[in-house]
């Protein structure tokens, strides 16, 4: 010891002989600041390019549902029967010779490239017309019914999400929480009214009520729920017997504040989850009773109202299915992408199942 | 199990029992009477009442339309072909779609078989990215899309199939209607069969059954596929579910003369009686094809049997 403070003595410091130490080497030790759950859920989400775009074309597709209907003028239920069944026309593109207004007829003779907008011969009346998407066989405009038809199937995703969360969470929360005869009896309830398929139940509320927005939303309302209920009564059944409920109840919790404030924000993520994969279901749903006819009434148009209605005259103008089609296909699409982007980021685990 | 079948079959015929006595209702809280005819006295009505069974007790009623419905006797159409018995009506529909649906299982399971397995082995390539965008596809577009697409395509630009159904050429007509109702199936079972091949590829049983020497063929298709296979049955559910609701409109666009158009027309017609006899058929079907699936399940892996046991009886 003596003979090292000897040693010491005899060296001399230069003011550099030192440095201060940077940040990167004592980082060692250093405590990172805890990534928060809804922090890691976003990341996560961002990162999913799929997730991104199906939310980025969610957004889009409701600011159109909001203002489509008002861009260009005309109105969904205005009928010009002189300008029926004319091809879609666009101001720039159709100095491209797409979408020009004219369209390819297969008559007796052959084919004939027929432009109801503009001819040489005579005027039309239409050259400074515009209709983006055509008109359909009344002379409405297929933009603005499109953008109509879009704002129900927003709607039915609503009530879907609604339907959901209020019901079927309550119902599966309740039955799972307090189990033996209650949930045997909710749950045998619930299993007799899976047992009845969806078809079969919006058919009979058809016959009884008459086919509208207000039957479609009951005819959800009745099947909608069954799937959240169960994935939200596993859920609570997984959580009820842990500490943390025990804890709560010893300090003297009831059984609505142990199920609303305890159960409920501990599997919020996986109830999102489901609710998300039942908007296309619910979605496809109403497209398909406007198909057979028990959509909502005229001149009100839903995506599926309008690709029935086209249906009719599709081999000879295409162009007026084509639109609705695109529209409820870019819808689905991007709720199915949103939905499994949702899953993979609350729940990694869950991944690829 | 024999606990777990009977309590299945149970619930399925309490399930139909309720629809039966669902529709019951519907047919006696409707207003008016099959007699309103002016012309008939009071004991003219009260004796056309005894001989239809109606002035029994609505308990007896019931009992009497359950018998009538199980054993086949669904009464007559009222406007699609006046007084017709429903069960001729059904003869000839009936079998078309089966057959359609038939076709439609066995080509979406093949070929969804095939996709999902390529994607599994070929995992992370091309063929991969392919068979996942034809899986999302496939779940998000209705069938009537696949249906209008191929109809304008293959049958009007191409005339390689007729537009509409024709019972000469029944095989050749039937061959869109069943492409577009597969769809639904290629996807989902394609999108299964991958996940659950990639599972059954990074197990350790694989990696003995390939330490062995198995050859190639009977490695993937024997130790392989034949465990990916147990899970895919619960995914039946959703799939008879779509064929159901998918028949309806594929059979519209096609004008098959099947029990899904005969639905739509009747739904649009309001036959009352025709509405309600599909209704219970589809249901019957439905409730069925349930309970076979979750007895074959529980029949096929020991573990679930066990599982829904256990949830039965804490339940």
């Amino acid at each position: 010891m003596s003979s090292h403070n000897r040693e010491a003595a005899t060296f001399e410091f230069k003011p550099d002989d030192f440095i201060m130490a940077d940040n990167r080497r004592i980082g060692i030790d250093r405590v990172y600041p805890a990534q928060s759950y809804w922090k890691d859920v976003i990341s996560s989400f961002l990162k999913n390019k799929g997730a991104a775009a199906g939310f980025i074309a969610i957004v889009f597709i409701v600011f159109m549902a909001i203002a489509g209907p008002y861009i260009n003028g005309y109105t969904y239920n205005e009928q010009i029967i002189a300008n029926q069944n004319l091809a879609p026309r666009v101001p720039v593109l159709e100095n491209w010779g797409i979408m020009d207004g004219s369209e390819t007829m297969n008559t007796s003779t052959g084919k004939v490239t027929v432009n109801r907008y503009v001819d040489p011969q005579k005027t039309t009346g239409l050259e400074n017309t515009y209709y983006w998407f055509g008109t359909d066989v009344l002379g409405r405009d297929v933009f603005t019914r499109t953008f109509m038809g879009t704002r129900i199937s927003l709607y039915i995703a609503l009530v879907a999400v609604l339907v959901d969360m209020c019901f079927g969470m309550s119902y599966g929360l309740i039955s799972g929480y307090f189990g033996g005869a209650v949930d045997n009896a909710m749950q045998r309830f619930a299993e007799i009214l899976n047992g009845i398929p969806t078809l079969v139940i919006v058919t009979l509320l058809m016959l009884v009520l008459k086919p509208g927005l207000a039957t479609i939303t009951l005819a959800l309302a009745i099947t909608g729920w069954i799937g959240m209920n169960r994935v939200a009564r596993a859920q609570v059944l997984k959580l009820k017997e842990q500490e943390f409920i025990l804890a709560s109840r010893t300090l003297g919790a009831g059984d609505f504040y142990l199920i609303f404030k305890e159960i409920l924000p501990n599997i919020f993520g996986q109830l999102i989850i489901m609710s998300m994969f039942s908007i296309p279901n619910a979605i496809f749903t109403e497209a398909f009773l406007a198909f057979i006819g028990l959509g909502v009434p005229a001149p009100l148009a839903s995506l599926g109202s309008l690709i029935s209605d086209a249906f009719k005259s599709f081999t000879t103008h295409p162009y007026m299915i084509i639109s609705p089609v695109i529209v409820l296909a870019v819808i689905m699409l991007s709720f199915n992408m949103l939905a499994d982007g949702l899953r993979d980021a609350f729940d990694p685990k869950m991944k690829e199942m | 199990m024999k606990r777990y079948i009977v309590k299945r079959i149970c619930i399925s015929a309490a399930t139909l029992l309720a629809i039966l006595l669902i529709l019951f209702l519907m047919l006696e809280l409707m207003p008016g009477s099959p007699f309103n005819d002016e012309k008939l006295t009071q004991s003219q009505v009260a004796l056309l009442n005894a001989k239809y069974g109606l002035d029994k007790p609505v308990f007896i009623r019931f009992l009497n339309y359950v018998k009538n419905m199980l054993s086949g006797d669904f009464g007559v159409s009222y406007t699609i072909s006046k007084n017709t018995s429903i069960t001729t009506l059904l003869a000839t529909r009936l079998p078309i779609s089966i057959r359609i649906g038939g076709q439609a299982v066995l080509l979406g399971t093949v070929v969804g078989l095939v996709l999902g397995l390529i994607a599994a082995l070929k995992h992370n390539t091309i063929f991969d990215t392919m068979t996942t965008v034809i899986s999302v596809l496939g779940v998000s577009l209705p069938s009537y899309v696949f249906a209008l697409g191929l109809s304008y395509t293959l049958g009007y630009q191409f005339k390689w199939f007729p537009l509409l159904y024709q019972q000469k050429e029944a095989v050749k007509s039937s061959v869109l209607p069943t492409i577009s109702l597969a769809m639904f199936t290629v996807a989902t079972v394609a999108r299964f069969t991958r996940t659950e091949m990639l599972e059954v590829l990074g197990s350790d049983y694989m990696l003995l059954a390939e330490s062995k020497g198995l050859p190639g063929w009977r490695l993937i298709l024997i130790h392989g596929l034949r465990n990916a296979l147990i899970p895919i049955v619960t995914v039946l559910a959703p799939l008879v579910v779509s064929l159901m609701t998918g028949s309806l409109v594929v059979e519209k666009i096609f004008s098959i003369p099947g029990i899904g158009s005969l639905l739509v027309t009747a739904i649009q017609s309001n036959d009352y009686n025709v509405i309600v006899t599909l209704a219970f058929i589809y249901s019957a079907m439905y409730i069925g094809i349930m309970l076979a699936v979750d007895i074959l399940y529980g029949l096929i892996d020991p573990r679930i049997r066990l599982a829904k046991e256990d949830d039965y009886e804490q339940s």
